[in-house]
């Protein structure tokens, strides 16, 4: 197991070095002169000469490159242009929305998709089957905004039950202001989170569900349900936590998205704000971060499978 | 990341191959490729004519500003007097221009790159930890950075769609590349003597096609949706072009008062990826009759 | 546990069960009667699509309801009639008054539960017990079947078991309630032959010692001559016989009974004279394959598949490899045929070493051995004509395509199979004429070497017995070198005038194929032949 460990640690290296690589290269190989795109149409050269500086453009490649992997070394994400705060100092600042917003964002998918995905399979063809099948192919389909906005017109602005935007902290506001400002966006960004891990609890269960291993237990007089939960979902926890994780990178899109419709001051809103004020470090900060958060989960979600299947762990 | 789930679905997806003469006909009784396939139809006949037949989407009319839906203007006006109407039907050609270009390119590209993959075992591990470096990066942030180096036009916005779809398609071929080449109708073919490039068309290729084109509908489906949201957020197509996105992106400031300017363009954009959508889960169905059977 | 003694433990009256729309016939069984006494072991056996497995999956009321259907006759468990149960009252039969083991006990068993706990969820489900009674309970049993360390045992996963291990594990969830009937569904069929020998003894000491009835279904009729009481042969969904496995045996009535035994291949070699020394087709020497890479991480995962492996092949003869699985005797195979690479050594085809050599200059070789599979469902891609699948190969080595289809229809005929099938798709073939193809496939190349790699080992018995006839034939009369890779010693001993044994990689024995079955030197050449089903048993010709 511990060889398990290890190797999974390490093979997360390669793609580390890739994401950074890229990162590095996507600014140096863009076609035409990324400064001057960054500096906007009505810069004037010393404005783009500038800017050309502040990036680091004008050293050699090599010297560039050392710099890029010292500055990431020491945990240094940039200095955003305009602002020349740390990109670590702004991400710091709009950390705590974006991480509850995931937080139950997570929660509620896994507790409304596992179980709609597992009675999917269980009752193939049924209505229920059906609903699940059609929620899904919809929950692809709606941009992720839109249906916030749909969301904002019919629940708070006419029912009005709900606040329409904003964000309250729970350590200011308290939990229960905190969660009502938070069910919209939840409810937003989680569509396509659950259309994708429902439809992917129900594939694997109903795969399982023709396995040589339930043939046994009904063999042996077990009951439906039973052979449902201990061994149809204990063998298709793997396949569903995989997809969690792979998920994941679906929902930072959508928190981007869902930030600015419900004007939530996270990384998703800062992602914006940087896109509007051209500020290239800080989005390429926010690349990097978000892409070491994705790889550390899905590190995490393989690391589990030692839990989930003693294949792996003996 | 290693999710040898997915891969093994990938690939399952190809196993069950039977030559079929009643593959069209399967396909056009599939109630779903007949739905979605002909409202795919409809949106496309819609993007290719009917910017001929309305008003112009970029006339301005100060004096009509944020009128509500009426016969005059059926879906209503913006903030600049411009008439929605036009603007979403000019937008449903963006849209599937986008759509179908980045399926095309991806899967071409993907093709490629996994079937040397696949094939090439020192150039596998280079292109699939490649790969995995991709994926690891969200689409929409690589889009955004993409664009804003590069500038927005037309053709950076498709390209920065394409480079995070690929990824997919590369796993997808690999898989079906790795699964295909141990059967022993392939092993059999490389004692025949049968040279590689006959081996790949004659044996390998055929069995990727299906789950391509299903996939394709996938890609092209996401590639609307992100194509949308990058106008949306104002880092996507420039703004003088009525695209979804962009129209959504405008009328986002006057959402209280005048909500139609989101929500006809969301219609659209909605029905025609739910559209696309349905087509790819019955192309799947056809093409892989051992998952539809279960269904 | 007072049965009444006359009162059978199953007994199966004209039971018919439909086959849903579409099906090549209307029924899966039909009219089948048979009863299963205490104490008493009856064999069902049948070629695939017989309905020996549907039999036993309505007794224990496992088929799919939606797609098979019984429409007549009764089940009687005991005297109780299990038709007309409800899916409640059968989930309470079944592990409790009837067991059942399966195929192949690796997929049967939960990957992610502890076999203990496996056998302790019957149990939990029929006898009201506390956990720990029921842990001595599972250990007692899993002591009963011959588990070792079962207290250590209980905690282990399927995976770390052999496949032996498994299928007592199998076996003792079956019983652990002392059910009156246990239906074995091919139980040793995914067994190495000593395996199998090992589980059919315990079968027979654990039913002997419960008085249990086994409905017991097999393909196989030398276990039939090491187990049965009874036997019930299968045809198409009927019942074309059945008697005591002496009458079955030696004296069939029926002549699908006659055929099916009169199929099976004598464990005696046959009288072959011979062969004068002819030029050497084919030589390997020292020939080693390694898995595995020595590397940071996998040290200790070295895998020998084949170890200073030594042949001589020469042109008109046959050499059997045989060897239980992991033995390496396909990896010789596919070593010779460059499929894969050998580690080391040498292969010699026509005086040439081919072991290292590029796929450039490999390829002129590959016309002089060709080799047919096992899986005739694989073998053949199924996109493309048997046609182009047979002219794809001569047709590489600069055969015109009007040539190559005179040969590929010539070669038809060789086979048995019509010129104008050359047009049809594999799926239009049954499994025997698609073996065919692939051995025509092969002939069509014109090759020196023809390597058998178990490619009648998927076969039922009486198409097993006309492809073996086939391919001795076109060995004769093209003059090929033959290396046939079995693991059936009773095939072997029918085809090979020379055999040679495997065990873990290693060549433990080699000698003409009448000494060495007349005479074995190697204690492992010796335990096969003892294991190797029904051999005391004289199957009526």
């Amino acid at each position: 197991m511990y060889l398990y460990i290890l190797k999974r640690v390490l093979s997360t290296i390669p793609v580390v070095v890739i994401v950074v690589l890229f990162v590095f290269l996507m600014l140096r190989l863009a076609p035409g002169d990324p400064a001057a795109v960054i500096a906007g149409d009505y810069a004037t050269a010393e404005d783009v000469e500038r800017i050309r500086e502040q990036l680091g453009l004008n050293d050699a490649i090599p010297v560039q490159m050392y710099r890029w992997i010292a500055q990431l070394g020491s945990g240094d994400l940039g200095t955003a242009i305009f602002s020349k705060l740390p990109v670590t100092t702004l991400i710091g600042q709009r950390l705590e929305p974006t991480l509850l917003l995931s937080l139950t964002t997570i929660v509620f998918t896994v507790l409304i998709a596992v179980p709609l995905g597992t009675l999917a399979a269980y009752k193939a063809g049924s209505w229920i089957d059906r609903f699940v099948m059609l929620f899904s192919v919809a929950g692809f389909s709606v941009p992720v905004f839109v249906l916030g906005y749909i969301l904002i017109y019919v629940l708070a602005m006419q029912l009005q039950i709900l606040p329409v935007q904003g964000y309250k902290s729970p350590f200011e506001h308290g939990f229960w202001v905190f969660l009502r400002h938070m069910v919209l966006p939840t409810m937003t960004l989680s569509v396509i989170y659950i259309a994708l891990i429902a439809r992917m609890t129900r594939a694997s269960v109903q795969e399982i569900l023709q396995e040589d291993y339930v043939r046994t237990a009904r063999a042996k007089g077990q009951s439906e349900f039973k052979i449902l939960m201990r061994h149809a979902l204990r063998n298709a926890a793997v396949p569903i936590v995989t997809v969690i994780g792979l998920g994941i990178a679906l929902m930072i899109g959508g928190v981007v998205v869902t930030e600015s419709v419900y004007n939530i001051p996270g990384l998703g809103r800062l992602v914006l704000d940087a896109v509007l004020a051209r500020d290239y470090p800080v989005i390429q900060g926010l690349i990097l971060f978000f892409s070491f958060v994705y790889i550390l989960i899905n590190l995490l979600i393989d690391l589990s499978y030692t839990f989930f299947d003693p294949r792996i762990r003996y | 990341m290693t999710d040898h789930a997915q891969d093994a679905i990938m690939a399952d997806a190809v196993l069950s191959e039977h030559e079929d003469p009643s593959l069209l006909a399967g396909m056009l009784n599939n109630r779903a490729i007949f739905w979605g396939g002909g409202l795919l139809i409809l949106f496309a006949l819609i993007a290719a004519i009917g910017p001929f037949l309305t008003l112009d989407p970029t006339e301005l009319n100060p004096i009509k500003r944020l009128k509500s839906p009426s016969a005059e203007a059926w879906f209503g006006s913006d903030f600049l007097g411009r008439d929605i109407f036009s603007r979403v039907i000019y937008g449903a050609r963006v849209s599937l221009v986008v759509g179908i270009a980045v399926a095309l390119i991806s899967v071409g590209i993907g093709l490629i790159l996994g079937l040397v993959a696949g094939y090439v075992r020192v150039l596998d591990a280079v292109i699939m930890r490649t790969m995995d470096g991709l994926m690891s990066i969200p689409a929409i942030l690589l889009a955004i950075a993409l664009i804003s180096l590069s500038g927005a036009t037309l053709g950076t916005v498709i390209l920065a769609i394409v480079i995070p779809e690929v990824p997919r398609v590369v796993r997808l071929v690999r898989a079906v590349v790795l699964t295909v080449r141990e059967e022993p109708y392939v092993e059999a073919a490389i004692a025949a003597g049968t040279r590689l490039p006959l081996i790949l068309k004659r044996h390998i290729l055929p069995n990727t096609i299906a789950p391509l084109i299903v996939q394709a509908t996938y890609v092209c489906a996401s590639a609307m949706l992100t194509e949308s949201i990058l106008g949306f957020l104002g880092a996507g197509i420039p703004p003088e072009i009525p695209s979804w996105g962009n129209i959504m992106s405008e009328g986002r400031t006057y959402f209280q008062i005048s909500p139609w300017i989101i929500f006809f363009p969301g219609i659209g954009l909605a029905l025609t990826v739910l559209a696309v959508n349905i087509v790819g889960d019955g192309l799947r169905d056809t093409l892989d009759p051992r998952i539809a059977r279960k269904i | 546990m007072n049965e009444i003694s006359d009162t059978p433990v199953l007994e199966i009256k004209g039971l018919s069960v439909l086959l849903p729309d579409g099906a090549d016939r209307e029924f899966a069984i039909e009219e089948v009667s048979f009863s299963i006494g205490r104490s008493e072991i009856v064999c069902i056996v049948g070629e695939s699509g017989s309905g020996k497995s549907v039999t036993a999956f309505t007794v224990m009321g496992l088929i799919p309801k939606k797609d098979l259907v019984p429409v007549a006759g009764e089940i009687l468990l005991h005297g109780e009639n299990l038709l007309g149960k409800s899916d409640r009252q059968m989930r309470r039969l079944r592990g409790e008054k009837m067991g059942m083991v399966f195929q192949e006990p690796m997929t049967a068993l939960n990957p992610v539960i502890k076999v203990g706990d496996q056998i302790a969820e019957i149990l939990e489900i029929h006898a009201n017990m506390s956990a720990s009674a029921r842990k001595k309970r599972v250990i007692e049993t899993m002591e009963d079947v011959s588990l070792p360390e079962p207290v250590k045992m209980y905690n282990s996963y399927p995976h770390q078991l052999s496949g032996g291990q498994r299928q007592r594990i199998m076996i003792a969830m079956a019983l652990v309630l002392e059910p009156g009937l246990l239906i074995a569904d091919e139980p040793t069929t995914a067994l190495d032959v000593t395996t199998q020998a090992e589980v059919l003894e315990l079968i027979r000491d654990i039913q002997a010692r419960h008085g249990t009835g086994v409905m017991f279904i097999t393909h196989d009729f030398g276990v039939v001559a090491d187990i049965a009481d009874r036997v019930v042969v299968m045809q198409n969904g009927k019942v074309v016989e059945q008697g005591t496995r002496d009458e079955i045996l030696s004296a069939p009535s029926h002549p699908y009974t006659k055929m099916l035994i009169g199929s099976v291949p004598s464990l005696t070699p046959p009288v072959r004279p011979i062969p004068e020394i002819a030029e050497t087709a084919l030589e390997a020497k020292a020939l080693n394959k390694t898995y595995g890479r020595v590397g940071f991480f996998e040290k200790g995962r070295l895998v020998k598949a084949a170890q200073n492996v030594e042949l001589i092949l020469r042109r008109g003869e046959t050499l059997g490899v045989v060897g239980e699985s992991g033995s390496g005797k396909s990896t010789v195979a596919r070593c010779v045929v460059r499929l894969i690479d050998p580690t080391s050594g040498d292969i010699n085809v026509a005086g040439t070493n081919i072991a290292q050599m590029a796929e450039s200059e490999l390829r002129a070789y590959r016309q002089k051995i060709q080799i047919v599979f096992q899986d005739p469902y694989r073998s053949l891609n199924p996109r493309r004509t048997v046609g182009q699948s047979i002219v794809e190969g001569p047709m590489n080595f600069g055969l015109s395509g009007t040539e190559a289809q005179s040969r590929a229809e010539n070669l038809m005929r060789i086979v048995g199979l019509a010129p104008e099938a050359l047009t049809r798709f594999p799926h239009q073939f049954s499994g025997g004429q698609r073996q065919r193809i692939c051995i025509a496939r092969a002939l069509a190349m014109e090759p020196r070497v023809l390597i058998a790699d178990e490619a009648v080992s998927a076969l039922d018995v009486s198409v097993q017995a006309q492809v073996l006839r086939l391919l001795q034939d076109v060995r004769e009369r093209y003059d090929l070198a033959m290396l046939f890779i079995t693991h059936d010693l009773r095939v072997a001993a029918q085809i090979c005038d020379r055999i040679m044994v495997m065990q873990r990689g290693v060549v433990v024995e080699e000698g003409r194929t009448s000494e060495v079955y007349a005479n074995p030197q190697h204690p492992y050449t010796r335990s096969l032949l003892n294991a190797a089903p029904g051999r005391e048993t004289n199957f009526a010709r």
